[in-house]
């Protein structure tokens, strides 16, 4: 091993043209890279002693292969220098603010106290152009100045005034330089520039770094052609141009042919050093795309920082469909066998486990069944030679397998490993699981872990990844683990539970009194740990009954006390309890349910009361076995009366739909004599609002209440009989208002809280007179999803249904952002041992976090002790 | 409740909060002694056991539980909060705004809450919603334009101006002046007849209509009574007193107001908190927007996490935008801000200044490939050889 060195710190800094000399290994002057034998050109492009990427070959200047060699810099000499183009802003600066003969800075000692503050005090701010008046005289020489223009992206001139005409001068980069080199040290510390390490006049080229080969490889098309990298491309560019630079220097060409070849260096430095450049056309592949140079490579999500160092590639994962079985436990995960197969466990053998080992080497890496034991993929030698394991060496491996080697296993049940979905907006997105090996070919998770996940199995996938050493191990376990994340952080409550059927099911199951054989209540229990039935509640023809509360009291710890009110409770003026005619009074006392409904209340995710509780006085691990068996229980409940809903079940009688009918002409004639009292002026506006916005106030207001009452009419048709009433009272899936739309009828249809508008002029749709405001025309709905929708109201259907659609789209990517600002905001923020808040540079930010000093997580809904939970559960009743 | 237990929890080292809690729920209960102290030793024991643990990476957790919950808010920009009248912007796009710390909300509006005197009734409360709503000249009477003489004839309305509460002789001297002062508009000569509460305005250029018509669009519009900033006020009347709600915002102005009761007033706008109140006032500000922002949307969300927020966007005594242009611009590590935007601008510019980055915070650890210093990765343990 290596010893751990750690970077203290990093230091950003200028080349200076002699750094880039004394770290060039040699210098650059063929454009070509290749000789007609595929071999480098000596001080070409792709020079051997730049570094190696073809194997085989070794790097002349460090000798080593392609796979260890870094690669090492060259460098081009300009003919003439050339400005760096990411520096312009501050070459404007320096020539605005130094003189012109003398390229001092532009103030006197004394004026320059005023804006940095004498030296040893240091509430200073650097200089700035603002602090400048512009076309002064120096103070140090006398010099008048003139006005510098700079024009993008890389041109600069003087502008004077010579008979009242404006004269422009242009400035070479030569003659910049030649004016930032006289700035003097002193009066570049007043700018914000430390000389030591950046001098301006080393931000005008004068000479090129050539990145080594092994930044910009080539890579070898199918037909045997060498393709360039983009960057080799732009090199070659610049070679070229500056070649013929010199030869025409050389030759004393005329002026302006000097000064076009400039230009065109200048320009392929710029693109070279960034292709995006304002002001300057991008240069181009032969095909047209714009080629992705030096900048290029940094910016962006797919760029070097985001996508290549603040994001990384990682061995050891796995990735497959999820699917859904409710019958493992929430804090497993199975996996196919097909993956345990392939990803493996590094252990390093000891005389303990030795022969352990090699009975796994000596399976190999093919395990055909779940039956067979766990095999073995690799075996790494203590000179860290990897040998693959294949049916021929087996057994000679095991043989020589010793103390100080490590085998790398295959996953087994019980090992730990890291579940993932994207994306990943809150830590519980990645939980640690324990592996179950099974057959099929996808992931299989209980599906009250969906909700941390946000998962569903509409085809969606998860990742899975190995953790390799100890550490990771003992942390995954530790903080990870599923058990560890029932509670959530964000509101300290938790967030694991019972969802859809489970929650059904246990409403199903302990809704009102009802009694079981012992069949029944033993087909009930199956699988869930109960190991004695508890004494029958009542004899009925010499058979012993148990009610469904005592089925269900099984999964309970036994002095669970506590008082609350089921998802079905209506909020009655007076509540009665006990007595309660929904059964909403849910009432636990010493781990019994003397009365009241389970349901999403009680252990749903996001709510689970009970869930809460349990975590609180029984701690997480007897929470997750909790869930397991109330997730095992409510499916069993729900299997043995089966649970379907059909069109049928939409069905209403005659004097329901009579009723509709009414309700809704009713409202729509209603609708009607408000658009008259409008149409006569007689309308009243409501205070701060044009009386066309109080017609379609009131508008809404009148079919939202019809819609309402068409769904209470058909409520009161269908009972706990009907499998959607279950699902919404339960809190299950869904609610009235879906079942209203499905049986009563759909409502308004809007576009941003307004009836739909748009269209033709002044109508919605051709089938509409102009002008008409009735409640159709405007995308009123009478029918029900289930008596379907006539060719109009589908139609606005669809304009109300598209803009949930872009809605959706919009919010993610929006939220996205927040999210992403957000993390980078407060990432560096932590408690320290003092209590206090600060971040990883020591600054304060709370002297105590959240003021109290608790952990969200723990708290109980925000509030540091769920004092209530505690009193309920020693005076057992409710308080 | 029986003073030995009293005494007994106002002795414990326990928050406020929790105390107040315990008070409440063992009101009029008989317990036993025993009963009593098993009930305490587990309310101190649970209150240790919710203490935030040393190096918990608390920014990053407070970020999710803002962030995560954004997928779940509606869009929709315009809400009826409460008040049917009155368009606040609410869901993402205003949590979005808080976050961004923009100098003026789409939709500003302030909650006014009066004095007991004024808050009693209703025509009290409309005589202060009076003094706040910006009320153009034109509702003050009729405004003719006179092409013959190229002037303006304004007629004032003596009993609307008496409903108002303001007299002729006041609107006849602010309207000219605001017109000039406020709309920026001086091409005109005014005379005034008070006794007839009539006023004549006249073009200097007498040659063309358009400046009269011009002149008349301003004389139209000029604000005469209340601020002008509140193109609205509505009056509401919630549990026993009266609240003016209103469209618009200026809390420097509003304050000044007779009959407000500066102590519960708010307005949404939270720069002008910051500038009128101050930075503790704005945190606060913060804090109470985005947790109703968020509880509006029906997500609970811990105070502590937005504390946070708000706490890290004041830190420095004004409110800096969570961002390229606040927090996130101003780092001290230049890998931090390149890897989160600008990235080359930020490179660029650390060379010339010969920046140095310590590699303190996560971003520049990950980027070089060492362990962060939050959480497990923050302890250090240091065995010490036996022998």
């Amino acid at each position: 091993m290596p010893s751990p060195k750690r970077i203290g710190k990093i230091e950003f800094g200028l080349l200076s043209p002699k750094e880039i000399r004394t770290m060039s290994v040699r210098k650059i002057i063929w454009a070509d890279t290749y000789d007609d034998d595929g071999f480098p050109y000596p001080q070409g492009l792709m020079d051997l002693n730049l570094g190696v990427i073809d194997p085989g070959l070794r790097c002349k200047t460090c000798d080593q292969k392609a796979s260890e060699c870094p690669g090492h810099f060259g460098h081009i000499e300009l003919a003439k220098p050339v400005i760096h183009v990411g520096y312009t802003r501050l070459i404007r600066k320096l020539l605005r603010v130094t003189c012109r003969s003398c390229s001092r800075l532009l103030l006197s000692p004394e004026e320059i106290e005023k804006v940095v503050g004498t030296e040893d005090d240091l509430t200073g701010d650097v200089l700035s152009e603002k602090d400048i008046k512009k076309e002064r005289l120096c103070p140090h020489c006398g010099e008048q100045q003139l006005k510098i223009n700079f024009e993008k992206p890389t041109t600069f001139s003087e502008i004077f005034i010579d008979d009242g005409k404006k004269i422009e001068h242009k400035l070479t980069p030569a003659d910049i330089r030649a004016r930032m080199e006289k700035i003097p040290d002193e009066d570049l510390r007043h700018l914000g520039i430390n000389p030591d390490v950046a001098r301006p006049e080393w931000t005008i080229l004068t000479v090129l770094p050539v990145p080594p080969v092994t930044m910009r490889p080539s890579i070898i098309l199918e037909n045997g052609q060498r393709s360039e990298d983009d960057l080799t491309h732009k090199l070659v560019d610049i070679i070229r141009i500056n070649q013929r630079f010199k030869e025409n220097q050389d030759a004393g060409a005329p002026q302006l042919i000097i000064e076009d070849l400039w230009e065109l260096l200048q320009y392929h430095v710029t693109t070279y050093l960034d292709n995006e450049v304002a002001g300057c056309p991008p240069a181009r592949h032969r095909s047209g795309r714009p080629l992705k140079t030096l900048s290029q490579r940094l910016k962006g999500k797919d760029g070097r920082f985001r996508g290549s160092l603040s994001g990384k590639r990682v061995n050891f994962s796995a990735r497959t469909v999820i699917s859904p079985d409710p019958n493992l436990s929430v804090i497993e995960v199975g996996i196919p066998l097909a993956v345990a197969n392939e990803m493996t466990i590094p252990v390093q053998a000891n005389p303990f486990n030795i022969e352990e080992l090699r009975q796994m080497v000596r399976y190999g890496p093919h395990r055909a069944s779940l039956s067979d034991p766990c095999g073995a993929n690799y075996v790494i030698r203590p000179d860290k030679r990897r040998l693959r394991l294949a049916e021929g060496n087996l057994e000679t491996v095991a043989e020589m397998l010793e103390p100080g080697w490590t085998v790398e296993r295959q996953i087994r049940d019980g090992d730990i490993v890291l579940f993932n979905r994207q994306p990943s907006l809150h830590r519980m997105s990645i939980m640690a699981h324990r592996v179950k090996v099974m057959d099929g070919r996808t992931f299989r998770l209980n599906p009250a872990v969906c909700p941390p996940y946000n998962a569903d199995f509409d085809g969606d996938e998860m990742n899975l990844h190995i953790p390799q050493t100890e550490e990771a191990r003992a942390e995954a376990a530790i903080l990870v683990a599923v058990e560890e994340n029932i509670l959530s952080p964000r509101f300290g409550g938790p967030i694991i539970g019972g969802i859809h059927d489970h929650v059904s099911g246990i409403f199903m199951l302990t809704n009102q009194l009802k009694w079981h054989s012992k069949e029944e209540a033993l087909y009930l229990l199956k699988n869930i740990g109960v190991e004695h039935l508890p004494a029958p509640g009542k004899q009925e023809e010499g058979r012993p009954l148990w009610s469904n509360k005592q089925i269900f009291s099984t999964v309970l710890p036994k002095e669970l006390n506590m008082v609350f009110r089921a998802s079905s409770c209506q909020n009655c003026e007076t509540c009665r309890r006990e007595l309660c005619e929904r059964d909403a009074y849910v009432r636990i006392i010493d781990g019994i349910l003397e009365s009241g409904t389970i349901d999403k209340k009680a252990i749903g995710a996001f709510d689970g009361q009970i869930v809460n509780r349990i975590i609180r006085q029984y701690g997480m691990k007897r929470a997750a076995e909790f869930i397991d068996a109330i997730t095992h229980l409510s499916i069993r409940a729900i299997m043995m009366n089966g649970f379907s809903f059909g069109i049928d079940d939409e069905d209403l009688s005659k004097t329901e739909y009579g009723q509709i009918e009414e309700v809704l002409s009713n409202a729509v004639n209603d609708v009607q004599r408000r658009i008259k009292i409008y149409e006569d002026g007689q309308l009243e506006a409501m205070p701060g609002r044009t009386p066309e916005e109080t017609l379609e106030m009131q508008i809404m207001q009148v079919l939202g209440k019809a819609r309402d009452r068409t769904g209470e009419i058909a409520g009161r048709h269908l009972g706990l009989g009907n499998s959607a009433v279950v699902m919404a009272v339960s809190g299950a899936r869904g609610s009235m208002l879906n079942l209203t739309q499905m049986a009563g009828c759909v409502g308004q249809q809007s576009v941003r809280g307004e009836r739909i508008m748009r269209g033709y002029d002044d109508r919605t749709l051709p089938h509409f007179k102009k002008g008409d405001r009735g409640s159709d025309a405007h995308g009123f709905i009478t029918h029900s999803y289930k008596s379907g929708l006539n060719p109009t109201e589908f139609f606005f259907h669809a304009i109300g249904g598209r803009e949930g659609l872009v809605d959706t789209a919009v919010r993610t990517s929006q939220s996205g952002y927040l999210q992403r600002r957000m993390i980078n905001a407060l990432q560096d923020l932590k408690v320290a041992y003092d209590g206090t808040v600060r971040t990883t540079g020591g600054r304060i930010i709370q002297f105590c976090y959240g003021e109290d000093g608790t952990d969200p997580m723990k708290s109980s809904f925000g509030d540091p002790v769920d004092v209530k939970g505690i009193v309920e559960s020693i005076l057992k009743e409710e308080v | 409740m029986n003073p030995e237990f009293e005494e007994a929890i106002r002795d414990a080292s326990l928050p406020d909060k929790t105390k107040q809690q315990l008070r409440t729920f063992l009101e009029g209960k008989e317990i036993t002694r025993e009963q009593f102290s098993t009930i305490l030793d587990r309310v101190i024991n649970e209150y240790m056991n919710t203490r935030i643990e040393a190096c918990e990476a608390v920014g990053i957790i407070a970020a999710q539980s803002i962030g995560e919950p954004g997928t779940q808010m509606t869009m929709r920009t315009f809400h009826y909060a409460g008040v049917a009248e009155i368009n606040v912007t609410l869901g993402l796009p205003r949590l979005i705004e808080i976050m961004d710390a923009r100098k003026e909300p789409s939709t500003p509006t302030m909650t006014i809450y009066l004095q007991e005197e004024y808050s009693g009734d209703r025509d009290r409360a409309r005589e202060v919603s009076w003094q706040i709503e910006a009320a153009p000249l034109h509702e003050f009477g009729d405004i003719v334009i006179d092409m013959e003489n190229m002037q303006i004839v304004v007629q004032l309305n003596a009993a609307v101006c008496d409903k108002r509460k303001i007299s002729v002789a006041d609107i006849v001297e602010i309207a000219p002046r605001k017109i000039k002062d406020r709309r920026h508009y001086r091409d005109f000569d005014h005379e005034v007849d008070e006794k007839g509460a009539v006023m004549y305005f006249m073009p200097k250029d007498k040659e063309s209509y358009q400046n009269l018509f011009q002149l008349a669009e301003h004389v139209r519009n000029v604000i005469v009574q209340g601020i002008d900033d509140i193109e609205r006020v509505v009056v509401r009347k919630e549990s026993g007193e009266y609240i003016l709600y209103t469209e618009g915002s200026n809390l420097k102005d509003v304050f000044e107001v007779v009959g407000v009761d500066t102590t519960r007033t708010r307005t949404n706008n939270i720069s002008e908190i910051s500038q009128v109140l101050g930075i503790e006032a704005a945190r606060n500000a913060i804090i109470h927007e985005a947790l109703s922002t968020l509880n509006e949307q029906g997500i609970m969300v811990d105070v502590r996490h937005i504390m946070l927020v708000a706490d890290m966007m004041c830190m420095d005594g004004e409110v800096k935008q969570i961002g390229r242009h606040g927090i996130a611009g101003e780092k001290e590590s230049v890998l931090s801000r390149a890897a989160f935007e600008v990235t080359v601008n930020h490179l660029l510019d650390a060379a010339v200044a010969n920046e140095v980055d310590e590699l303190s915070g996560v971003t520049e650890n990950v980027i070089v490939g060492q362990p962060i210093q939050l959480g497990t990765g923050d302890v250090k343990l240091i065995a010490k050889p036996l022998n």
